[in-house]
């Protein structure tokens, strides 16, 4: 089933939650909402599940519109951000609510749970109540609960956000694992843009209500739309350079211009995996720290001229780019983009 | 471990010592008065104990007393809850904070109020030569009667009911009745299937105190009614003053006793279902 928002507006008082997205969702796929607080992810996903109604434009399911269908007939179903489990039914009972709202014989309703229950790795736990399960097993609940009727589109409203990190990687894994097998069409809501990244077949960042990129989640990264997508997706530094024709010299280096430049001295801006540091008596820095991440270790380089860049290395040359080395500092030869100019050079760490 | 078991003793020691005070004025006030109230309903006439006294709490006029007061205490409660609830469950979802402060405020004044002066209120609005009473042209009695008294006692536990219940309707999470609707359920059916199984325990919570509140007050009604609504409440007083027949006082206690009888049947009703809610709502 397809999902598409058409032009959608929604405003609350004087703020604009939503300034004319629009955007179709393939059938089967799983398309993560990205972005800040306030930029109206969570307001879009609500209007596909009929809790918000859009001020213009229109909502279609399957080809259908169903802007004005009220949200207990929309065949949508939803994961909440924090547990929403009814905390005087079963598991089993949470999971089969639905059928029973739908007066389905209550065999059928409890082989439906069961069934479920397997899915989401909770076979045997039909009978507790929300409150003997740990946050990680409610939302595995919520989400047998939210498949139950068979809808056409599953909404998963930052889901993990409200469980520790081990249990959100794993269930993560184990929503996308379900998704393929059932092969639902998925919005998935988060400020996180590791897990947007991980588990979407295309990332929607958003902005102010608006789209500004999507794309799948490799795109995002390597190729952002706009200074923006750049900045929220992943780190990101932001160089001095001067714009010369195609290209922008940064470090001495003329590497060549993605997009158009807001000017003649602009930041650059590149990614960490991007820049190259080698121990140099007459380097432009030093290394101001270092942090091991394993394969990885981030170097905290602080230059002459002022300002820092950040530059990841292999994990095993930590040992040789240790604090105060003096180094120099070069960039991998591939297009960049272009931000208008701020003071000083300076990395920009992800939100979340 | 023996160093942990003695400072636990130590804690346990000061703990208690603490709250000697408090418990001190607790047996004086309610303990020893029990003592009396039990060995009192036991005494019959002419030395040594019996049923004699809780045996005639059975009879007329008593038993009729009783009834009388059990009744008007299930309709205060019955009445209030619901009106109580309604009015909440509107001032909450309502817009306006300045109307939930309001009507919180109000209710916290209004849910204290008792005694004569409350009585004094309704006299002199609705009594017989009442403003209202007057001003509309009513007949008198309307207010001298048993609907009467559950009016003004509804004045109190409608705003008691306002207080009790708006934490327990603050609790129940706007995610329930999404995901209610999201699974399909209708408004009527969010509120058979999860809404009110929730706030149940709250509500029959509500519904005791206001039971309770309606069963043991005397004031309002001994201003209002006089013996015209025999209450047992009124009963017991009579009887301890000597007020119509002298000698009566082991009935009063007698009925006190009933009375304790039945506070502790709904509490121990209420007590469960309330620990229950209060995990749920949590």
């Amino acid at each position: 089933m397809t999902v598409e928002l058409r032009e959608l507006r929604r405003s609350f008082g004087g703020t604009v939650a939503l300034d004319g997205l629009s955007l179709t969702i393939e059938q089967g796929e799983l398309i993560a909402f990205l972005g800040p607080s306030g930029c109206g992810k969570t307001t879009a996903l609500r209007c596909v599940a009929g809790f918000e109604r859009p001020d213009t434009g229109a909502v279609f399911i399957d080809g259908a519109d169903v802007t004005r269908v009220p949200a207990n007939r929309r065949d949508a179903g939803m994961v909440f951000q924090s547990y929403s489990l009814f905390p005087n039914l079963n598991v089993r009972d949470n999971v089969a609510f639905g059928l029973r709202v739908r007066r389905r014989p209550t065999a059928e309703r409890h082989d439906r749970a069961a069934e479920l229950l397997e899915l989401v790795g909770l076979g045997g736990f039909g009978e507790r109540y929300p409150h003997q399960l740990s946050g990680g097993q409610q939302q595995r609940v919520a989400l047998a609960r939210a498949l139950a009727l068979q809808p056409k589109v599953l909404l998963l409203d930052e889901p993990l956000s409200a469980l520790d990190a081990k249990v959100r990687v794993n269930l993560r894994e184990e929503i996308r694992r379900l998704q393929l097998e059932l092969g639902i069409t998925t919005i998935f809501v988060t400020h996180d843009q590791e897990e947007a990244l991980s588990v979407a077949d295309r990332v929607a960042v958003l902005k102010s209500g608006r789209l500004e990129q999507v794309a799948p989640p490799a795109e995002v990264y390597d190729r952002p739309a706009t200074p923006f997508v750049a900045e929220f997706v992943g780190t990101m530094n932001h160089l001095p350079g001067r714009v010369s024709g195609e290209t922008v010299e940064v470090f001495g280096q003329f590497l060549p211009l993605d997009g158009t430049a807001p000017g003649e001295e602009v930041d650059v801006l590149v990614r960490p995996e991007a820049v190259r540091v080698a121990p140099a008596d007459d380097g432009r820095g030093f290394i101001l720290a270092s942090s091991f991440r394993g394969s990885i270790a981030r170097l905290r380089v602080q230059l002459d001229g002022g300002g820092e860049v950040l530059a990841d290395v292999p994990g095993h040359e930590a040992v040789r780019l240790s604090p105060g080395l003096k180094v120099d500092v070069t960039l991998v030869e591939r297009p960049v983009l272009t931000a208008p100019r701020t003071a000083v050079a300076a990395p920009v760490e992800p939100v979340s | 471990m023996s160093g942990l078991s003695s400072s636990r003793r130590r804690g346990g020691g000061a703990g208690w010592l603490a709250a000697a005070p408090l418990l001190l004025v607790t047996l004086v006030a309610f303990g020893i008065p029990v003592v009396v109230l039990v060995v009192g309903a036991f005494s019959v006439k002419g030395g040594g104990l019996g049923f004699d006294n809780l045996t005639a709490t059975m009879k007329q006029p008593y038993i009729g007393a009783l009834g009388s007061s059990l009744k008007l205490s299930a309709v205060v409660a019955l009445g209030g809850t619901v009106l109580g609830a309604f009015l909440a469950q509107a001032v909450l979802t309502s817009r306006s904070g300045l109307l939930r402060e309001a009507v919180l405020t109000a209710s916290g004044v209004l849910a204290n109020f008792g005694g004569v002066p409350l009585a004094f209120i309704w006299i002199a609005t609705l009594g017989n030569s009442g403003v209202v009473t007057a001003a509309l042209g009513l007949g008198s009695g309307a207010l001298y009667n048993f609907w009467g008294l559950a009016l003004v006692y509804m004045y109190f536990s409608v705003p008691l009911m306002v207080l009790v219940i708006a934490p327990a309707l603050d609790g129940l999470k706007p995610q329930w009745r999404e995901a209610a609707q999201n699974n399909g359920a209708s408004t009527w059916q969010f509120w058979r299937m999860v809404g009110i199984p929730v706030l149940g325990p709250s509500l029959l919570g509500g519904a005791v105190l206001l039971f309770g509140g309606a069963f043991a007050a005397y004031a309002t009604a001994a201003a209002m009614v006089g013996a015209s609504v025999p209450l047992v409440t009124l009963q017991i007083a009579d009887a301890l003053t000597g007020n119509v027949l002298i000698g009566y006082e082991n009935i009063a206690l007698a009925l006190s006793l009933d009375m304790i009888v039945i506070a502790l049947l709904v509490m121990a009703v209420y007590l469960p279902m309330q620990k229950r809610s209060s995990r749920w709502l949590a």
